[in-house]
């Protein structure tokens, strides 16, 4: 045991060896059952991936640093539950990469967002947020309704997206610049639009600009679509399966 | 540096290796450049490219005048002086970000720009993060387990020149993050934001780090491995492994900025905590504790109170660290096993945290006088006090029961501070107020008074800051979950954004008192690097490395 | 991958962490008050007070 302690003492690469296994296997006990235990993520029905236009807003979301004030994670506690809705399931997250839990919460939770205020409200409140709430400390966001949106890249983000195995299927991606342009205008035919993402998608124009499509359309089909695809009619929270 | 000893004329074989690859960079950065069509893939490219041709340039003019030897005869101190200085110019960047973000949300009408976009909250937080965590402290660390290591393995630095690759590669990662966030490059990982072809770079210079480490380890003439370096490596490789595993990702193409996380949902959550309270444990906890262990004995004059002590210390604090993530995640949709098992932890972690900070405290005993004269003790003292105060704070934050009131609110914020401001800050300040006079060889810091004027303006800043925090905290905590007599939410979400106004205006304050502080310290360094040299020789009382010889 | 359930997971990480710790904690103890390794830490306590201006080189 002294010998062996020496070498640990006297030779950095052991002792780096020993760092490692120390700090390593706490993190595997703790991480890899997420991978691999089945009731770790919830089976519910609605849950579907983002549309090419919510990805795009939620792409906004992500560059402004939205997370770093807002939570998008509803805690079973009576209060939260009451102010926000139903308390967040894991499965609503499943396609987020990168999360966006956030860990503060200077402005409200968004996770059920969607639907709680007009499109011309979230407009008029990112344009200039002391106009609708004197007291926020928000910063005003003018700029995304004067830029038009690039989606470009969108194809290639929503195949970087399936190599991540988020269920994007070879049709989405083909049509994705299509659907983005149809989920926008209000007078588009819909139908290619729900059949690929299901019935219930928003499909309006978000930002009250009809001539053009802007970065707050994008963000205002993100924050409307924020956790209203779980049907809480017909989960059962107290089911044994559902229960962790 | 003084690094005229050699006569030989061929380049040293380090240098030119450093050259080679800086030019193979520079040729692939244009590449990518000239190849995407991502506008800000463009924007980092050509930074790159910048830094990498201005880097040949000076290398060509230092290779071509004999520059660029590394005598084995003398301590590589030239990148530590470096060092210095961009831990005194990244501290007063990332603190006037701080300020500036806490402005905002003290006087929402004044500090926002609608027409510029770029200056919201939202994108000069992760810079004012990033700004004192990584460029701030990560400079204040790099430097001194670059002094740290030469002193205690009596060995001059492994690498010859890549100890410079590793200084400034390491400021090219922090502009390229800083500026990434302001033009809107992240990836929204909380302490990890910058995308992956920064993240790919700061690998790069993060190995090389490691191994002019472990190569100056190699080389030492003392027989054992001090403790300091024990933290200074676990702090170092497991920075790598967090950083690696966190910054998974899928690049949307080859030439863009924008990835996709690899992980989803509750697995990218806890991966990201684990991660985030990890930089904590291993970044501003193991590293500071290395510096801990060298700067506070080597100023006090008193070996390390209990050397078996640190060892316990080390090792029982790397390995309860390393599972406390989940406490990030209290009531979350992260499984219930998984949040048990990071409050257990956490609550355990207590111990090594105080056995570290008693062991810190009782060196300086038989020298507690030096408290009151001499101000850099003190901020040391100090600063270990906080970090007792903040790990007592943090294991009764990690309580599933405390944790719903405190999880999401300002209360998190304060503690976060006390023990930046208070323990990172102060042991850095102190480390650096120590280094100064030894790297440029002058026998005392140009004014003990100044250092004084820093000591209790940052101090009384601080305390501004957390006891605003705290009082902000628990009220927004407590106005949430209040109820009126009926049953109902007594107060809107806005209602509790009001009620903070004040809270956040002493926080401001309390903020720009410490940034003072700190410009103040940065001037009496200046002043003290232009006071004439003391003589080589030359005995004083006041200067610690010098009287020490005699002690042998 | 069948029988890895909530159960089986939760007892095994809580169990075994606290054995693997102990392990490791005795392992760090019995270092630090092994009695051939008390002469070394007297030295090593007091290393960053025997300061060098250069390094040690073999001539």
């Amino acid at each position: 045991m002294w010998k062996h302690h020496t070498k640990l003492e006297r030779h950095s690469l052991p002792l780096v060896i020993a760092i490692l296994i120390v700090v390593s296997i706490g993190g595997i006990v703790e991480i890899a059952p997420l991978f691999y235990l089945e009731s770790t993520i919830e089976k519910v029905e609605g849950v579907r991936p983002y549309t090419p236009l919510e990805l795009e807003g939620r792409d906004i979301y992500i560059r402004e640093g939205c997370y770093t004030c807002h939570s998008q994670m509803i805690r079973p506690l009576r209060d939260e539950v009451e102010r926000y809705g139903h308390y967040s399931l894991a499965a609503e997250s499943m396609y987020d990469h990168p999360f966006q839990w956030g860990s503060k919460r200077t402005g409200p939770d968004l996770a059920r967002v969607g639907g709680k205020y007009s499109d011309s409200w979230h407009t008029d409140h990112l344009i200039d947020p002391r106009s609708v709430v004197p007291e926020s400390v928000m910063p005003p966001y003018a700029f995304l309704a004067k830029k038009t949106l690039d989606y470009g890249a969108i194809e290639d983000k929503i195949r970087a997206m399936t190599r991540v195995g988020v269920p994007y299927t070879q049709d989405m991606i083909d049509n994705a610049k299509e659907d983005l342009e149809t989920q926008a205008d209000p007078f588009a035919a819909p139908t290619k639009l729900q059949n690929r993402y299901g019935g219930k998608v928003l499909q309006r124009d978000f930002d009250g600009d009809p001539d053009r499509l802007t970065e707050m359309d994008a963000l205002v089909a993100y924050l409307q679509m924020l956790g209203g695809l779980v049907d809480f009619s017909t989960y059962q929270a107290e089911a044994p399966e559902n229960r962790r | 540096m003084s690094t005229q000893s050699a006569t030989s004329k061929a380049a040293p074989l380090d240098a030119v290796l450093l050259f080679v690859t800086t030019g193979l960079l520079a040729f692939g950065a244009l590449l990518a450049t000239a190849l995407s069509d991502d506008r800000l893939f463009r924007f980092q490219g050509w930074m790159f490219l910048g830094a990498f041709v201005i880097a040949l340039l000076v290398m060509t003019v230092a290779i071509t005048s004999g520059r660029l030897r590394s005598p084995e005869n003398a301590y590589a101190d030239g990148v530590v002086r470096a060092g210095v200085i961009a831990t005194m110019f990244w501290a007063i960047v990332g603190l006037l970000a701080g300020v500036v973000i806490a402005a905002q949300l003290s006087w929402p009408a004044v500090f926002y720009f609608p027409e510029h976009g770029w200056l919201n909250f939202g994108r000069l937080r992760p810079l004012h993060t990033s700004g004192v965590v990584f460029a701030f402290g990560g400079n204040a660390l790099i430097a001194t387990s670059f002094y740290v290591v030469q002193r205690t393995c009596r060995a001059r630095l492994a690498g010859g020149v890549w100890p410079w690759f590793v200084f400034w590669g390491y400021q090219l990662f922090i502009v390229l993050a800083a500026t990434g966030y302001l033009a809107g490059i992240t990836q929204s990982r909380e302490y990890a934001e910058p995308e992956w072809v920064v993240d790919l770079w700061l690998t790069a210079v993060w190995v090389a780090y490691l191994f002019i480490f472990l190569g100056t380890l190699w080389k030492r003439k003392e027989p054992h491995i001090y403790v300091a370096n024990w933290f200074y490596l676990a702090f170092i490789v497991t920075i790598a492994l967090l950083h690696i595993v966190n910054n998974l990702a899928v690049p949307i193409n080859g030439l863009s900025s924008r990835s996709v996380s690899l992980f989803a949902g509750v697995q990218d959550a806890l991966i990201q905590w684990w991660y985030g309270h990890n930089a904590v444990g291993f970044l501003l906890t193991a590293g500071f504790l290395a510096m801990m262990y060298y700067f506070v004995p080597k100023r006090a004059e008193r070996p390390v109170y209990s050397y078996r002590l640190s060892i316990v210390h080390f090792w029982s604090l790397i390995f309860i660290y390393i599972w406390a993530g989940p406490h990030h995640l209290h009531y979350t949709a992260l499984p219930q096993w998984a949040q048990t098992l990071g409050m257990t932890f956490s609550i355990m972690l207590w111990m090594p945290s105080w056995g570290g900070m008693i062991n810190g405290l009782m060196t300086l005993s038989g020298a507690w006088d030096k408290l009151r004269t001499d101000p850099v003790i003190r901020m040391m003292a100090v600063s270990i006090a906080f970090y007792g105060m903040s790990t007592f704070e943090g294991p009764l934050m990690s309580i599933r029961e405390v944790n719903s009131l405190s999880h999401y609110t300002d209360w998190t914020i304060g503690h976060v501070h006390s023990g930046a401001l208070g323990w990172v800050g102060f042991i850095s300040f102190g480390a650096m107020y120590c280094l100064v006079p030894w790297l440029w060889k002058k026998e005392k810091l140009y004014s003990n008074r100044l250092a004084e004027w820093h000591f209790w303006i940052a101090t009384l800043g601080i305390l501004l800051y957390i006891c605003a925090m705290w009082v902000s905290g628990v009220m927004e905590g407590l106005m949430w979950r209040e109820y009126t007599p009926q049953g109902f939410l007594a107060n809107s979400f806005v209602e509790t954004v009001a009620a903070k106004h004040i809270e956040n205006v002493i926080r401001t304050i309390g903020g720009l008192m410490y940034l003072s502080g700190a410009v103040i310290m940065s001037y009496n360094l200046w002043r003290t690097v232009r006071m004439p040299s003391s003589a080589p020789s030359a005995q004083s009382l006041t200067a610690p490395a010098p009287a020490l010889i005699a002690a042998e | 991958m069948s029988e890895l359930t909530y159960e089986t997971v939760a007892r095994f990480a809580q169990q075994g962490g606290l054995i693997y710790f102990s392990a490791i904690f005795a392992c760090g103890v019995a270092y630090a008050l092994w009695p051939r390794n008390r002469a070394a830490f007297k030295r090593l306590a007091s290393l960053p007070l025997q300061d060098h201006e250069a390094p040690d080189v073999e001539a």
